[in-house]
């Protein structure tokens, strides 16, 4: 049998295959070969097979069939074997397989060998890839060695340690006998790996921790050592562009961040050597630089004193100065961790830190966009903000996003006016409008209409937006309802912010009808558009085009739309009459309060899923008060105190009927949730924004509400709905209400009308109306056909123990009650 | 702690792979795909640090072969530079102006360079001399097969 090829040979052979499939097809000749050589069990060549095999395993073959082999050549005598086993091992076996533990009586009897280079191989092949099981065999003979004089070995003893307590933590106890004179050494290899195994023995065991800052006194030693290296002269044999040993350096620093951490006797002890190595640290290399790092991470970290701790900051700010972009990298990085606790120190940076968001470097941008918004406050908004809004024209799009929404966050927290806000997002809205996240459209809307004196020139800003770009969603959708809700203010030019355009009714809804056919807009922008031209119905003079859209868009496939426009529809043939009621301007709104009402009530007109999904009142009342049906609703026979609907989030109801809509529409605090379509929402929802249900304010369809009676701190008040389907019938709600400081118990309310109508009193709330206004007694009353409708009403009450009774007389009935 | 390090060249074709921590053979192809793809994609000046999933990665590149070195979260990203070069310049210092072809040709030894300088993902020997010496000595060993052992005294 022909001698395997050697193993530069085989690569020069593999490295001249011109494709995948001739290497492939070269590979496998090899390894039958190789194979066949390993089953005539052949002493000789196996070294080079195995290397052989390794070379293709880094191609990408599988090399499995070779890891007995690595076994048998580190149970070899010669050296070379070894070598090549124990990388055979490192690179083939791990501790998934069975395999290795073979291996542990090879590493027991080489960690003893005569030749330091063999117990090296050993050593080195245990701690990078010794399993559990291994180091348990084998600890032992690791802490025997972790104690010889020989520094060669000591070194490798020491991180082979550190692997042994990665691996089976309870160990660590075992060997801390050994390092009691570890510090002691001269030579930096032991030096450096012991102070590695003393950092994982403090780190991972709190007593471990406390020992070594008490007993050993390691903090000094330490200190002791650091000062040693930084007085030192030159040192060839560890000096790094003038630096000695920073490789220790650093080590060092970080074990006296972990000593110095929450121990004030500790971190006092290195102040010294801290400042020291912070302000003598030569810092023209990279070197140097990563040893500042350290030191600050570690000044930040322990109990400092003041001044170390800006000492540590002005060293992060230089290094953003710094040409060198991984230095100005780690600096923000740094920084961010430090501007929770020392925002002031980081804040005198500010000028700087914008000035990375410039930087062409991708991570150094995320990182000063980052800290940017951590530095905005009060005082530096609107140059904060100048600089980020130009970020957010020039960044790339995978930034887009996290910075509009920083934007929107920042401008919430601490915009200095409201024009200034609003055009803070219009800017957003523009320039990212596609990146902004779904919630900031209902936001926006709930910003805008709370601005009341901003509203023209909002919607004028808004409406030039729409002419120069209707691509970007949300931007588009803001727009469109801005134009529905203002769109008066708009064609009446009276923007008094800046110079009011001139626009037409036709050319405002040129543009909106313009979005429902664009392919660009969504389904929701239409939905959006729709809607805003019907609103437009009320506010503009000419109707008639919009009846037309409005029908055209009955039979759209899109069912949205379509239900949309047969409701909007049905508005104009049926209702015709509550159309501006309907649609009449919208209240301002509280911000998401835990109270519903107000937040339902934006749904009005409007059926967005993303408000509609807003909380409801704490529900009440029976939650068979939602069947869709009125009846259902009026002739509820208990009327439960707090009748109101909860409002389905449904958008729309699937029967499409107007009434339906109107019915969701209820904002509950409506007494009875009819078609009674608030009018006098505004001041509806302005007094009801208690957590109370809202008894005490009446929201009457076209019917305004009455007090018919108000005596001795009893106030009786009438609200009225129009029964459906019959109109002859109107139902009355009275509210009774208490201002004494007693409550009234034992309340009953009795009526009498005259004998032309039909009177029928359902059962009250209940019987004691709470003093001091703090709730009301509801009662539903029907009466039938009423002309000029007149009642009688009695009331008897127990108050502080006396009873007492009154008859009252009610003339002042609304004339629309009865028409 | 360091978790692995990657050679691979310009056109991601890997020289070395020194894993710290056991995974599998699956593991260890796709995280060697992720690196190439990452590394291979950034911009020329950009800054030598990148996040992969809870690690941070150095990448260097030296001539036509990239380093790239992962570490733990709360390492010092600078020295870890230093620790790449380091390494470049023991491979340098032994094979006397180091080239990618030496690796690839030698890629036994440029392993057995490394596990002198780390083990475990951690620095055993921060000085160039000593990590020298040591692989002399063992190479001198490995001649001395052919005859037989004798102790080589280290000096330091």
């Amino acid at each position: 049998m022909p001698a395997p090829i050697r193993l530069r040979e085989l690569i020069r052979t593999i490295r001249t295959a011109r494709t995948q499939a001739e290497e492939r097809e070269m590979i496998q000749k090899e390894c039958a070969a190789i194979r066949s050589s390993f089953r005539e069990e052949d002493n000789t060549y196996r070294c080079r097979n195995v290397a052989k095999l390794l070379y293709m395993h880094m191609l990408g073959y599988p090399a499995h069939f070779g890891q007995l082999e690595c076994l048998k050549l580190i149970a070899s005598q010669k050296f070379t074997d070894k070598r090549i086993g124990y990388l055979g091992a490192m690179l083939l076996l791990d501790e998934r397989q069975d395999v290795h533990l073979l291996m542990t009586n090879c590493i027991k009897n080489d960690l003893n060998h005569s030749t330091q280079y063999v117990q090296g191989l050993a050593l080195c092949t245990l701690g990078c890839m010794g399993s559990s099981e291994m180091c348990r065999d084998l600890a032992g003979e690791v802490e025997k060695l972790l104690k010889t004089s020989n520094s060669y070995l000591r070194k490798k003893a020491a991180l082979c340690a550190v692997h042994v307590i990665r691996k089976v933590p309870e160990l660590m106890e075992m060997f801390l006998p050994a390092t009691k004179n570890l510090l002691s050494e001269k030579n930096h290899g032991v030096l450096h790996t012991s102070v590695v195994l003393l950092t994982e023995m403090c780190e991972r065991s709190p007593d471990m921790l406390a020992h070594f800052r008490k007993n050993e006194k390691l903090v000094p030693q330490l200190v002791r050592i650091l000062k040693n290296l930084i007085m030192s002269g030159y040192s060839p044999e560890h000096d790094v562009s003038g630096i000695s040993d920073p490789f220790l350096q650093v080590r060092i620093l970080r074990l006296l961040r972990i000593l110095g951490k929450s121990d004030d006797d500790s971190s006092e002890a290195m102040n010294d050597i801290l400042a020291q190595v912070a302000t003598n640290t030569e810092t023209s290399k990279n070197v140097g630089n990563a040893i500042l790092y350290e030191t600050v991470l570690t000044i930040m970290d322990i109990k400092s004193e003041s001044g170390l701790r800006v000492l540590a900051i002005n060293i992060l700010g230089r290094f953003l100065l710094n040409n060198d972009k991984n230095i100005r990298y780690v600096a923000l990085t740094s920084l961010l961790k430090t501007v929770q606790t020392d925002h002031n120190a980081v804040q005198r940076h500010r000028s700087t830190i914008v000035d990375c968001l410039k930087d062409l470097d991708v991570s150094i941008k995320r990182r000063a966009m980052e800290l940017s918004f951590a530095l905005v406050n009060g005082n530096n908004i609107r140059g904060m903000m100048k600089e980020l809004l130009y970020f957010l024209d020039s960044c790339d799009p995978e930034f887009k996003a996290d910075c509009a929404s920083g934007v929107f966050l920042a401008a919430e927290k601490y915009a200095p006016s409201k024009r200034w806000h609003i055009d803070t997002i219009m800017r957003v809205l523009t320039t990212a409008g596609s990146y902004v996240r779904d919630d900031s459209v209902p936001n926006l809307i709930q910003l805008i209409t709370n601005s009341v004196e901003m509203h023209a020139y909002t919607v004028q800003r808004l409406y030039k937006a729409l002419l120069d770009d209707i691509s970007q969603q949300p931007l588009v959708q803001v727009a469109s309802w801005c134009i529905g809700e203002y769109g008066d203010l708009l064609v009446s030019g009276q923007c008094e912010e800046e110079e009011p355009i001139q626009v037409t009714e036709d050319e405002v809804l040129d543009v909106l009808e313009g979005l429902l056919v664009s392919n660009l807009s969504a389904a929701v922008t239409r939905g959006y558009s729709l809607t805003a031209i019907m609103k437009l119905s009320t506010r503009f003079s000419g109707v008639n085009r919009i009846k037309k859209v409005v029908s055209i868009y009955g039979s759209s496939i899109d069912v949205e739309l379509q239900q949309r426009a047969v409701e909007y529809n049905a508005l104009f043939k049926k209702y015709d009459h509550m159309r501006p009621a309907l649609l009449e301007r919208m209240p301002i709104m509280e911000k998401s309060a835990s109270n519903g009402p107000t937040e339902i009530v934006q749904t009005n007109g409007e059926t967005e899923p993303s408000v509609v999904d807003s909380k409801h009142p704490p529900p009440v009342s029976q939650p068979a008060n939602q069947a869709n049906d009125l009846l259902d609703l009026l002739g509820g026979n208990d009327v439960v105190p707090v009748i109101q609907t909860t409002v389905p989030t449904k958008p729309a109801s699937a029967g499409g009927e107007l009434l339906d809509l109107l019915g969701d529409l209820s904002l509950s605090g409506v007494p009875t949730p009819a078609p009674s379509v608030a009018t006098s929402q505004p001041s509806f929802l302005l007094d009801g924004l208690s957590s109370q249900p809202l008894f005490n304010d009446i929201a009457a369809a076209a019917i305004p509400p009455m007090t018919a009676y108000n005596k001795n701190g009893l106030k009786i008040d009438f609200t009225f709905e129009r029964a459906n389907p019959n109109p002859n019938v109107a139902v009355i709600t009275i509210h009774a209400s208490n201002s004494t400081e007693a409550d009234m118990t034992d309340f009953v309310f009795q009526a009498a009308v005259p004998k032309t109508f039909q009177l029928q009193l359902l059962s009250p709330s209940s019987n004691v109306v709470p003093a001091l206004n703090q709730g009301t007694v509801t009662q539903v009353i029907r009466v039938l056909n009423p002309q000029k409708l007149r009642m009688r009403i009695k009331l008897t009450y127990t108050l502080k123990g006396s009873p007492v009774q009154d008859l009252a007389e009610v003339n002042n009935f609304p004339p629309q009650s009865w028409q | 702690m360091m978790r692995f390090l990657l050679l691979f060249s310009r056109q991601g074709k890997l020289r070395l792979q020194k894993w710290f921590t056991p995974m599998s053979e699956r593991e260890k192809k796709k995280i060697i795909r992720d690196m190439t793809t990452m590394v291979l994609a950034r911009q020329p000046r950009s800054c030598n640090f990148l996040h992969w999933k809870d690690l941070k990665v150095i990448y260097k590149r030296y001539a036509s072969l990239y380093f790239c070195l992962a570490i733990e979260n709360q390492e010092n990203e600078l020295i870890a530079l230093e620790v790449i070069h380091r390494y470049v310049e023991l491979l340098d210092k032994y094979f006397g102006n180091v080239c990618e072809l030496d690796i690839i040709f030698n890629f036994e030894k440029a392993y057995f360079i490394l596990d002198e300088f780390l083990i475990g993902g951690e620095i055993q020997e921060t000085s160039k001399q000593m990590v020298n010496r040591s692989i002399e000595a063992s190479d001198m060993l490995q001649e001395d097969d052919i005859s037989e052992w004798y102790e080589v005294e280290l000096f330091g």
